[in-house]
């Protein structure tokens, strides 16, 4: 799933300064799962902002409204009526980032401000702990590193790995950082499957560093977005 | 050795192992500012002393002066430079390019590496490129130098010349797999490699026995690192904070049995037996010795590790 993490209460305070109706949008997915941008998150951050801005003698009307998915725009389309009645003079989002931009394509005419710093594709390892496991770099190696990612788990995303700084199964940048390549390296030679790190792994093309579509077969962009 | 086919460098690095000599080579930090006279200083007491000097690259994540320029001024003052190129701060476009430039204003030896993390650094919040990782930078610049072909496969007008060079830290864990990197390294294409700091003589005589048995070491050039211990300090330090470096007890005690003012010369004796091991060894075809700032201290160690003169030709 998606984790994100709440930015700091005082940078979501100052991106809020001028305005005084706001609705605060929640997400029912990955956000919510990972403790972050949830109903109760929502409620949560909603009472600090009142008492903050009460404290300051600036009140805020903030609203409070989580839908199941801010990345689909069915699900967005519940907040339609409510936006359209109340007049809102800013949004904020606690979804994903990219359940933020689809809040913020939908209402052009308001501006919509991020309440979580979004930090990638994760698993949840256990209660409140989430961690990291794909930075989606459009070509995945799994096959060959025996289902553990370098580009995410190792420090320096190495093909070729383990590097000189391995220490004792740590990696160089912590002794609390698993060596993602001494795991590769453990778990093919359980599997007899060594082989498959000894070659050499050449020279690849990142296929990460222009904005990404996929189109599948088929399909095509309708003909009104397609510009 | 793979080297006798295919390249003609123009190195003197290559040379005195070509020539089945006992190669010695030194290294040099450039300043973190702009004082050539700093790397003119240091250069002093490495010439004559070593066949090559390592003139490393941000070392340890730290800015300084780019190590092209400080080899450039390496040159400048007679000596041969191993120009240093980590994978951290560059992508492909601007490795290849320092490649072309640094060959064309005479640089002929490179070390290819990763680079420490720049977590470690002066600027921690750096982004790391690793665009490509060391064992793919060899192979990049072999195939710049033999084929005449960048990276994308385009021709290159006058192709670098370049005495490749890797490293390999036989410490570091899963130990087994040391030679299998050893091994990617040559077949990538490395001519010479540089050891990490060697302590754990045990270690690395195993390391050697399985790189000998491979026939690796018939395969390329191996330069057994050292780095004289200055003080107990060190050696702690040495042993708990730098990652992948094996300092056995031994060598803190041996260095704790001496008075106070005898500890670097003890340091240096140490160095100074390695190097007489290393000579003997099968497999070993020379020592890198970084004298990590004691650079002054070069020529005392070479002399007293008998490795003067050194060779030198027309
Ligand atoms: S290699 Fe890693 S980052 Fe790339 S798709 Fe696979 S898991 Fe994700
Ligand atoms: S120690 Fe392991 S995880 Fe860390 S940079 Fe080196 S290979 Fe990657």
């Amino acid at each position: 799933m998606i984790v994100a993490n709440r930015k700091p209460f005082a940078e979501i305070k100052e991106m809020l300064q001028g305005y005084h109706k706001v609705l605060n949008v929640g997400c029912g997915t990955c956000v919510s799962v990972c403790l972050t941008g949830g109903e109760k998150e929502v409620a949560v951050l909603n009472i600090e902002l009142e008492m903050a801005r009460r404290l300051d003698d600036d009140p805020i009307d903030i609203y409070a409204h989580t839908i199941e998915r801010q990345c689909d725009r069915e699900y967005l389309a519940e907040l339609d009526s409510l936006i359209e009645n109340e007049k809102f003079d800013a949004l904020l989002s606690m979804a994903c980032g990219v359940g933020i931009q689809f809040l913020a394509e939908r209402y052009p005419h308001i501006p919509t401000f991020p309440a979580v710093d979004t930090s990638g594709l994760a698993v949840n390892q256990a209660v409140g702990w989430y961690e990291e496991r794909c930075r989606s770099c459009s070509q995945c190696v799994l096959g060959f590193t025996g289902g553990i990612c370098p580009i995410t788990m190792c420090a320096k995303g190495l093909l070729n790995g383990p590097c000189g700084g391995t220490n004792k199964g740590s990696c160089e940048i912590s002794n609390e950082q698993p060596c993602a390549w001494f795991r590769i390296y453990d778990r093919l030679s359980g599997q007899s499957r060594l082989d498959a790190i000894k070659k050499i792994n050449v020279t690849r093309g990142w296929k990460d560093q222009a904005p990404r579509n996929l189109i599948q077969p088929g399909y095509k962009k309708p003909e009104k977005m397609a510009k | 050795m793979s080297t006798e086919t295919n390249s003609k460098s123009e190195s003197n690095l290559e040379k005195v192992l070509k020539s089945g000599q006992f190669a010695f080579t030194g290294e040099l930090g450039p300043p973190r500012g702009t004082d050539a006279e700093e790397v003119r200083e240091k250069s002093k007491f490495l010439k004559g002393h070593v066949d090559s000097v390592n003139i490393t690259d941000n070392q340890t994540a730290v800015v300084r002066m780019s190590s092209w320029a400080a080899s450039l001024i390496a040159i400048q003052e007679g000596l041969e430079p191993n120009y240093q190129m980590v994978c951290r701060d560059r992508n492909r476009l601007a490795m290849q390019a320092d490649i072309l430039g640094g060959s064309a204003l005479g640089i002929r030896n490179m070390l290819c590496l990763s680079g420490d993390h720049q977590q470690f650094g002066d600027h921690p919040d750096a982004k790391g490129v690793f665009d490509i990782d060391s064992i793919q930078l060899i192979a990049m610049v072999k195939q710049m130098r033999d084929e005449g072909k960048f990276l994308s496969g385009n021709d290159i007008h006058q192709p670098p010349k370049m005495f490749i060079g890797a490293a390999s830290n036989p410490f570091a864990e899963p130990y087994e797999w040391r030679v299998h990197r050893l091994a990617k390294k040559i077949e990538a294409g490395a001519d010479f490699i540089q050891t990490q700091c060697i302590y754990n003589m045990d270690r690395f005589r195993e390391f050697i026995r399985v790189a000998n048995e491979e026939g690796l070491t018939e395969q390329v050039y191996i330069l057994a690192g050292v780095t004289p211990m200055k003080s107990v300090g060190m050696a702690r330090y040495m042993k708990t904070k730098v990652p992948g470096m094996d300092v056995p007890d031994e060598i803190i005690d041996r260095l704790k049995g001496v008075e106070k003012n005898k500890v670097a010369d003890e340091g240096i004796k140490i160095a100074c037996e390695q190097i007489e091991e290393f000579k003997e060894m099968k497999g070993v075809h020379g020592v890198h010795l970084m004298a990590i700032e004691w650079e002054h201290k070069v020529p005392e160690i070479a002399e007293q590790a008998k490795v003067l003169p050194r060779p030198v030709f027309d």
